[in-house]
């Protein structure tokens, strides 16, 4: 069943045979929290987001791996993956953007920078995925900068105050 | 559970109560239902439905009875306006996306989202002009189909996997009105006590795949019995249509069960139906047997027994009746007897949230009765007996051929008492109809010597009649007699007079969830159960 | 510091102080600026003398829900038999709100103490600061600044050499509103799906891992040390006529406005000055059509109730509204009412947990009538079916997400319903194409 909590792309990568993502480093960092919390469950999150960081996007495999590493089955680590709309379980373009248009920033022009956004990155609609590959783009709640109309993450930059016409320069920092 | 009682007032009635009791459960007692749906009395309760809401006086809102505890001068009302009015906005919520599927729809007429629509819900919908939600159905796997189109998210069927069975193999999958339950592409839903989910739906949400479009609710009768899959003994119901069994579903039995069965004795019914049945009794003539009528076929039993000294053997089924096994031990009194009942052996599969409940390796569910009667397990050893018995009396057993060559060249009698007429055995002396548990009352004993009765859930095929009205009638001699039982009730009592275990007790003593016997009966058996 | 701007005068500068000073960042730098004395003193206290201590300053939590902290604090065990935990709820979602990033990016160690005052004080060895997953900015700079503390022993088995342990933990939400409720919070630690709990247990009695927890928000944690150093009478003292109402909040204000920012105000203090003295009032040719206080979960209030409001807990909710976390939308003439509403009610509709039933469902349907509405397709029927909505999903569920998808429409329904109408009788161009 497709989630709808992270709209679908359809380019490659669901394809692609999963390599381990829990070994050397990665899984010395994840080691390091255990001590951190009394159960193992409690760094499902953290887990989560280093699968992210490693692959961009968290497959059915990987999911399999963290239950598996966690100690958890996969269909509990699926309910909490689509619980939370920042873990992508499908791939995105290589710069994920996130607009914010709840109505602090929609009175201040949110909808037009997420036009300006469509537009200029070629995506042309809303979770699709640019035919370059580089930009995926989606409408986020809140994102607790409203005094800086209008906010976007790039990746995990965190960019205040966009306007149309700062979209062009912005997006060319971004290969 | 505290001795401290707690006095409040539900519907204006006044009870007293265990202090922690919740008000649902209070209510249950002063026979009030508060409707709901994720609340179940055997999972934990998170109180997430909002249907349980009740007014309760000077609390400033509603709150659900499921999680609220009685508080001493408590006054519950139930079916204020205000809690109706909850209620039906509760009901309207879950209507907006749950499809008309009712003319489709398997639990149609056991269906909770029905029965509290009808009683309180609105009569007409104000969501009009917008799609529902919609998913496409699922196969969890085994028996079980889920159609999210129907679910109403109460989550019941996940805490049990969580919570009963120990294995988080079902989730909630996203987030607000998209949610539905969710499975893994790498799991499948196939614990064996996973059928239970299919019960705890209050919709048609989760649905057996064996009961699929089978019949519709208002066309079954529901019979009370016990399984007959394995010694533990779970209480059932037995659901006919048209006198064909087409589905098991749990009785609750807090000592025993509490709401659950396993997969096994679930699908373990098809046999019950069984078209290939022994019609009338057979007596030999020559070379072949010969239809006959239930006296001429009494007759010649009791001149075979007669004429008859020596051991006599008698190979039972696991699933005989305590009843049976009974009268039919004592029917050969005058002999050396050696009694085996047939135990299959299986894989047991625990169900590991409530103690004490699993299926159990012995695949009999009246091994222990049988042992109180003077059975064995010993299979093998009887068998061997039986090669040089004088009299061998096959209780419906499943004899493979082997077995049955082996009869056959025996020099002893072979009665056959007998649901299917086994090939090999076309020499017995006599083959006698008898009916299978599902067309008979009587009890059963489990590994906790548990006695539990069972209905007859459908009418004895031909001619056939329970075995213990067949040694209970030549026991009491030719003619009318009083003496010959005529219900299983008068049969049970007779083993008291046999076996002191059972004195004293009587059918009506077990009502439905049975009694323990015996002063061996271990302290778990009755306490063992986490209420 | 209404930050990004000047301080204005009629502030009260307090936390805000180094917003906008990068050299406050650092430990050295927050040293120099007075700070860790007050965890000094805090962890020579004992933690009924601390408690008492934020008890009389009159303390309100700032994340929302206004419960006197001190109270809340003294619910935990008095004897530490399991092991008692902070939470810092750095959760902050609520549209409107946007002060609690600025205490973590540019006073980190203020949180830092913060924290670990009141985990000393409520008797537990570990903090865990909870920071959601869209602050990029802020994790980067409080995972430098407690990897600092630790490094200078401000934190860890010694804590500034008193001998007691004070351990913070950083971790990192994925995306979800409805983990800023304090119990939704908990079961999204434990690594669960954020769910908020049922009410019993407390969380001072089964928290988090089952344990005696306190969660706190950003602002109130960073307030905990200026009590400490200048004492509860003075924090009380900050008080303008409301006894109830102590010390200073941070207000963000944004929208349609001359100067968005966070402003720093004694309790108390009019909503006129707030809104058009320190904040510069509407953008020039327009005026201010309608307020929200509190983040988006309050009712909408009116120009002319804002202009009357003193702002404090009970001040607003005399003029009809609430505090809540005072993030203020300010929306002018311009502002298309229904659609805003609509945009509000999609927000809770996607952030809902799908536990209960009225708000799953009503949060929804809600969404799809506005739409229709927006759509030119509204009847008059329409008021009485949402208010009807609203009722059934107001006082009925685990946590108040359905009641606050309600406020907006219902107090939206009651002051702006010429809006709505317009819609519905044709004379408003519809806003977006039916569905």
């Amino acid at each position: 069943m497709s989630s709808q909590a992270n709209p679908t792309v359809t380019h490659g990568g669901h394809d692609v045979p999963h390599q381990p993502v829990f070994v050397g480093e990665t899984l010395a960092r994840l080691e390091a929290l255990y001590p951190k919390y009394p159960t193992k469950m409690a760094c499902l999150l953290p887990a989560l987001w280093m699968v992210q960081e490693a692959r961009g996007w968290i497959s059915e495999p990987a999911i399999n791996e963290v239950a598996e590493v966690l100690e958890l089955t996969p269909a509990y680590v699926k309910g909490v993956v689509t619980f939370y709309t920042m873990y992508h379980t499908h791939p995105v373009g290589r710069h994920f953007i996130q607009v914010c248009t709840t109505s602090p920033c929609n009175i201040c022009g949110a909808e037009d920078v997420v036009k300006a956004l469509l537009q200029a990155t070629g995506c042309g609609e809303l979770g699709a995925t640019s035919p370059d590959g580089r930009f995926t783009v989606i409408e986020v709640e809140c994102l607790g900068a409203c005094g800086f109309p209008t906010p976007i993450l790039i990746d995990d930059d965190f960019i205040e105050s966009v306007t149309p016409a700062s979209v062009p320069g912005l997006l060319q920092r971004y290969a | 559970m505290a001795d401290e009682l707690v006095n409040v007032t539900i519907e204006g009635m006044t009870l007293s109560v265990p202090k922690g009791t919740t008000i649902i459960e209070a209510a249950k007692q002063a026979g009030v239902l508060v409707p709901h749906y994720c609340y179940h009395p055997s999972l934990p309760s998170p109180a997430v439905c909002r249907m349980c809401l009740v007014e309760v006086e000077k609390a400033p809102k509603l709150m659900p009875a499921c999680v609220t505890a009685v508080a001493e001068g408590q006054v519950v009302h139930v079916n204020s306006d205000t809690a109706k009015q909850a209620r039906e906005g509760v009901l309207e919520f879950l209507l907006i996306n749950h499809p008309l599927d009712c003319p489709i729809c398997d639990q149609s007429g056991e269906c909770e989202l029905q029965d509290y629509v009808f009683q309180e819900g609105r009569a007409g919908t104000r969501y009009q002009e917008y799609a529902k939600r919609y998913n496409p159905v699922e196969d969890f796997g085994q028996d079980i189909l889920y159609v999210p189109n129907r679910c109403i998210l109460c989550t019941r069927c996940v805490r049990f996997m969580d919570d009963v069975a120990h294995a988080p193999i079902l989730n909630v999958s996203e987030r607000g009105d998209r949610a539905f339950i969710g499975i893994s592409e790498s799991q499948r839903l196939d614990h064996p006590w996973a059928g239970n989910v299919v019960d705890l739906c209050p919709v048609g949400s989760l649905l057996s795949k064996d009961f699929l479009h089978k019949a519709r609710a208002w066309d079954l009768d529901k019979t009370a019995s016990v399984c007959p899959g394995c010694t533990q003994g779970c209480n059932i119901n037995i659901d006919t249509r048209d006198d064909v069994v087409v589905r098991i579903r749990p009785r609750p039995n807090v000592e025993v069960n509490r709401h659950f069965i396993c997969d096994y004795g679930r699908m373990n019914y098809r046999w019950m139906n069984r078209g290939d049945r022994i019609e009338a009794p057979l007596v030999r003539d020559g070379a072949r047997h010969v239809a006959t009528d239930w006296d001429t076929a009494l007759a010649r039993l009791e001149q075979v027994l007669r004429g008859a000294s020596g051991s006599a053997v008698i190979l039972a089924s696991g699933r005989a009746s305590t009843e049976s096994l009974g009268l039919v031990r004592r029917l050969l009194e005058r002999f050396t007897v050696t009694a085996a009942l047939q135990v299959p052996l299986g894989d047991e599969a625990p169900l590991a949230g409530i103690p004490d409940l699993a299926l159990r390796r012995e695949r009999a569910p009246n091994l222990v009765g049988g042992q109180l009667l003077g059975y064995s397990a010993d299979w093998t050893s009887a068998l061997r007996q039986a090669a040089s018995a004088a009299v061998v009396v096959v209780l419906d057993a499943d004899l493979t051929p082997a077995d049955q060559a082996a009869l056959a060249g025996a020099p002893g009698v072979v009665v056959v008492l007998g649901t299917v007429l086994p090939d090999g055995l076309r020499d017995a002396e006599l083959v006698l109809p008898v009916t299978t548990m599902a067309e008979e009352n009587g009890t059963y004993v489990n590994r906790d010597r548990r006695i539990q009765r069972f209905l007859q859930a459908k009418s004895q095929p031909g001619m056939a009649r329970p075995a213990w009205w067949v040694a209970g009638e030549v026991l009491a001699g030719p003619g009318p007699s009083a003496d010959a039982p005529s219900t299983a009730a008068e049969a049970f009592q007779m083993l008291g007079e046999w076996w002191p275990v059972f004195a004293g007790l009587t059918h009506a003593d077990l009502g439905f969830t049975g009694r323990v016997v015996g002063s061996a009966a271990p302290a778990a058996a009755v306490g063992g159960m986490a209420r | 510091m209404g930050y990004p701007h000047p301080s204005h005068p009629k502030e009260t500068v307090v936390l805000s102080q180094y917003f906008g000073d990068a050299g406050a960042r650092t430990y050295d730098g927050w040293v120099e600026r007075g700070g860790y004395a007050a965890l000094r003193k805090a962890l020579g206290m004992t933690r009924e003398a601390l408690i008492e201590e934020v008890k009389a300053s009159g303390l309100r939590g700032r994340g929302g829900a206004g419960f006197p902290t001190g109270l809340k604090w003294s619910f935990m065990p008095k004897e530490v038999v399991r092991p008692h935990y902070l939470v810092c709820n750095a959760d902050e979602s609520e549209p409107g709100t946007f002060k609690d990033r600025e205490i973590m990016r540019w006073t980190p160690h203020a949180l830092i103490e913060g924290c670990a005052v009141a985990a000393y004080a409520i008797g537990a060895e570990r903090c865990y600061i909870y920071i959601r997953g869209e602050f990029t900015e802020p994790w980067r700079i409080m995972s430098a600044a407690v990897e600092e503390a630790y490094a200078r022993g401000g934190l860890g088995g010694n804590a500034l050499g008193s001998g007691k342990r004070v351990d913070i933990v950083l971790h990192r939400g994925a995306g979800a509103y409805i983990c800023g409720e304090e119990t939704a919070m908990m079961n999204s630690l434990e690594g669960k799906r954020g769910n908020p709990r049922i009410k019993p247990p407390f969380p001072a009695v089964s928290g988090v891992f089952g344990m005696p927890t306190t969660i706190n928000n950003v602002e109130t944690l960073a307030a905990v040390p200026h009590i400490i150093n200048r004492g509860a009478a003075w924090y009380k003292s900050l008080c303008l006529g409301n006894p109830k109402s102590t010390g200073t909040k941070l207000i963000s204000i944004c929208g349609h406005i001359q100067r968005p920012g966070n402003y720093e105000v004694t309790m108390g203090t009019p909503l006129k000055e707030i809104l058009y003295d320190m904040a510069g009032g509407p953008r020039p040719g327009r005026t201010i059509k309608a307020v929200i206080p509190g983040g988006s979960s309050v009712p909408i209030m009116t120009r002319d109730e804002a202009e009357a409001a003193l702002f404090d807990y009970e001040g607003i909710v005399e003029k009809g509204s609430m505090l809540g976390s005072a993030g203020l939308i300010v929306m002018d003439d311009t502002t298309d009412m229904v659609y805003q509403i609509w945009r509000l009610a999609r927000f809770y509709a996607h952030e809902s947990c799908a536990q209960c039933t009225q708000c799953r469902e009503g949060t929804a349907w809600t969404t799809k009538v506005l739409e229709r509405i927006l759509a030119g397709k509204g009847k008059q029927a329409d008021f009485q079916l949402l208010l009807d909505l609203s009722e059934n999903m107001t006082g009925k569920t685990i946590c108040v997400l359905s009641d606050s998808c309600a406020a907006p429409v219902v107090s939206g329904i009651q002051k702006f319903r010429s809006e709505f109408e317009a819609y519905m009788a044709g004379s408003r161009e519809p806003a977006m194409a039916a569905v």
